[in-house]
């Protein structure tokens, strides 16, 4: 069902899906996906609720396999490895393919404890490394400011942005190529909002993001790319400009006008 | 005219004619429970009153000093010299309830953490209704299995009479697992879903989701569950008593015999009169389980406030 892309061979893929399909049980949930993410872009998902774009954004660091009944075929391919394979290391995919969430969801420990959590998990101990990573990860997403003189905290005295921005840097402390967000603004307000598409613009220059957005104009303020998701299947996938300006499909036109969804 | 009768209308409609009876009604429920408020209210104060009055006379009226109470390990009521030292039983009440924690609190948070994290579906369907079972069994039962298997085992295995510190503390962390157990199920699966997710989605194995997140996160609950078992431990006479051994020295080994300040009490009620002396001094014994049971619940109290989930 996904359209091939026209794109300039400098581009640089980070994913590669060929007909990915998803079963939940006897349900497939994704049909036959043909799908490319590109390097150093913001690729958003849109699509009604039950489309299937918050279960295809899980494929991507294999989350969905911790949901029972789940089956996949297809290929997941990511640098140059089928995900689908069973020797796939999920703790150095997932430290590579970085996620956050709906909701900002911080251990209950210190702010500092968050953001290098990861770090820990994958073996790092010394002390004034960890606390360079911290340091640099709370200042990609705008919190260093912010939090410097209470990192001993606990995460769970921030506000709703400020935990979803926390959520962002610990996720980026182990160095990830790819960040997920599952709907990451769906929880907070406006304001806070604002600030997350910022980051993510700003995250653009280094990871490639992939957002799942109930939001369309989120989309159309941030992605470079939005793929247009309908009952299991990809409708439609292109420049974002093109899919709410002039889509090819009849139904990513109906959605993305309000028809719909 | 017409709009008159309108406003009527709706008056008559929404306000009662005599709504005399209903707040008679609403104030006899309202006084119904507060009876029972006060009334379970009173009956704490009464028992707190009265026990702290009968437990305190021995130092008052019959002269016991509260020093040699709180310090001496000899115990001897009956004697011509007598003797009134509890420590034998208070350090024995402590030991049991420590040790008895020591070996329920590592199995029932590891049998809850294998309930919620790790076999959700199956591991619960069986856990759940063996706890449920353990809870039901009375005290006697337990004493009574302990008095004729436990006993004789620790007798042929680890020497001694099998009565002993040690038979005490087994039958105890026996019953208080479901307790801790129970309790430590419901502060795992009261966990945000999403600490989890979010600490796979990093990339911890499970054992490291379980171990740096789950159980710091869960912990303050998991303190209660152990102070919960503790304070049915001490509190337990009749199972303890069965397997103990109930002497009055200081036991200078785990597999030594000794006695707790329930076992002493019960045993010795019946046959000492009320008022006198060797009575009175039971009564301080259980002043000192009623004080214990007040820091036993302040524990609580202090621990569930600082709950974060």
């Amino acid at each position: 069902m996904g359209q091939a892309i026209a794109t300039p061979a400098a581009e640089k893929s980070v994913f590669d899906i060929k007909n990915l399909n998803l079963w939940y049980g006897k349900n497939l949930a994704l049909k036959d996906i043909d799908f490319t993410i590109y390097n150093n872009e913001i690729t958003a998902i849109i699509g009604p609720s039950g489309c299937g774009k918050s279960t295809f954004i899980k494929t991507l660091n294999l989350m969905i396999q911790n949901i029972p009944g789940v089956r996949m075929s297809g290929e997941i391919n990511y640098e140059q490895t089928n995900l689908l394979n069973d020797r796939v290391d999920l703790v150095d995919l997932r430290k590579k393919v970085g996620m956050v969430f709906q909701k900002a969801n911080p251990f209950p420990k210190s702010i500092y404890e968050n953001v290098a959590y990861g770090p820990k998990i994958h073996g790092m101990k010394k002390k004034g490394k960890l606390d360079e990573i911290v340091e640099r990860s709370l200042r990609d997403v705008f919190l260093w400011d912010e939090v410097k003189d209470r990192l001993n905290t606990s995460a769970l005295g921030l506000s709703g942005g400020q935990q979803q921005r926390l959520c962002i840097a610990r996720a980026i402390a182990t160095k990830p190529d790819v960040i997920l967000m599952d709907e990451p603004t769906s929880a907070l307000d406006p304001i806070s909002t604002i600030k997350i598409e910022e980051l993510a613009l700003e995250l653009k220059k280094n990871y490639s993001i992939v957002m799942v957005t109930h939001n369309m104009q989120q989309a159309a303020r941030v992605s470079d790319r939005t793929a247009f998701f309908l009952m299991g299947e990809l409708i439609e996938y292109d420049q974002t400009n093109k899919i709410f300006s002039a889509p090819s499909d009849k139904r990513t036109e109906d959605y993305v006008t309000g028809r719909f969804g | 005219m017409d709009n008159k009768t309108m406003t009527m209308a709706a008056s008559q409609r929404l306000l009662k004619k005599s709504n005399k009876s209903a707040l008679q009604k609403e104030k006899r429920g309202k006084y119904l429970v507060l009876a029972s408020a006060l009334l379970i209210i009173s009956a704490t104060i009464a028992i707190t009153i009265f026990l702290g009055s009968k437990g305190l006379q021995a130092f008052i009226s019959n002269g016991v000093s509260i020093y040699e109470f709180l310090t001496s390990t000899k115990w001897n009521p009956t004697a011509e010299n007598p003797l009134y030292g509890a420590v034998p039983f208070i350090l024995g009440s402590f030991a049991v309830t420590i040790l008895s924690a020591l070996i329920a609190a590592p199995l029932g948070i590891g049998g809850a953490i294998f309930m919620t994290e790790i076999a959700p579906s199956w591991g619960k369907k069986i856990l759940q209704p063996v706890i449920e079972l353990l809870v039901g069994i009375p005290s006697v039962v337990y004493g009574f299995i302990g008095l004729s298997v436990l006993v004789p085992f620790l007798r042929d295995t680890v020497g001694g009479q099998g009565f002993s510190l040690l038979a005490g503390m087994i039958v105890l962390s026996i019953m208080i697992l479901p307790t801790v157990t129970s309790i430590a199920t419901d502060a795992m699966s009261s966990l945000p879903k999403g600490l989890r997710e979010s600490s796979y989605a990093i990339g911890a194995t499970r054992w490291q989701t379980i171990w740096r997140v789950l159980i710091p996160a869960a912990m303050p609950t998991l303190l209660t569950a152990i102070v919960l078992g503790m304070a049915r431990a001490f509190g337990e006479a009749l199972a303890v008593q069965m397997v103990i051994g109930n002497v009055r020295s200081l036991p200078s080994a785990i597999t030594d015999p000794s006695a707790t300040l329930t076992t002493i009490i019960t045993l010795n009620m019946g046959h000492t009169t009320f008022g006198s002396v060797e009575n009175n001094v039971l009564w301080s014994l259980a002043l000192i389980l009623l004080v214990m049971s007040f820091i036993f619940i302040l524990l609580i109290r202090y621990l569930s406030s600082r709950r974060q989930f």
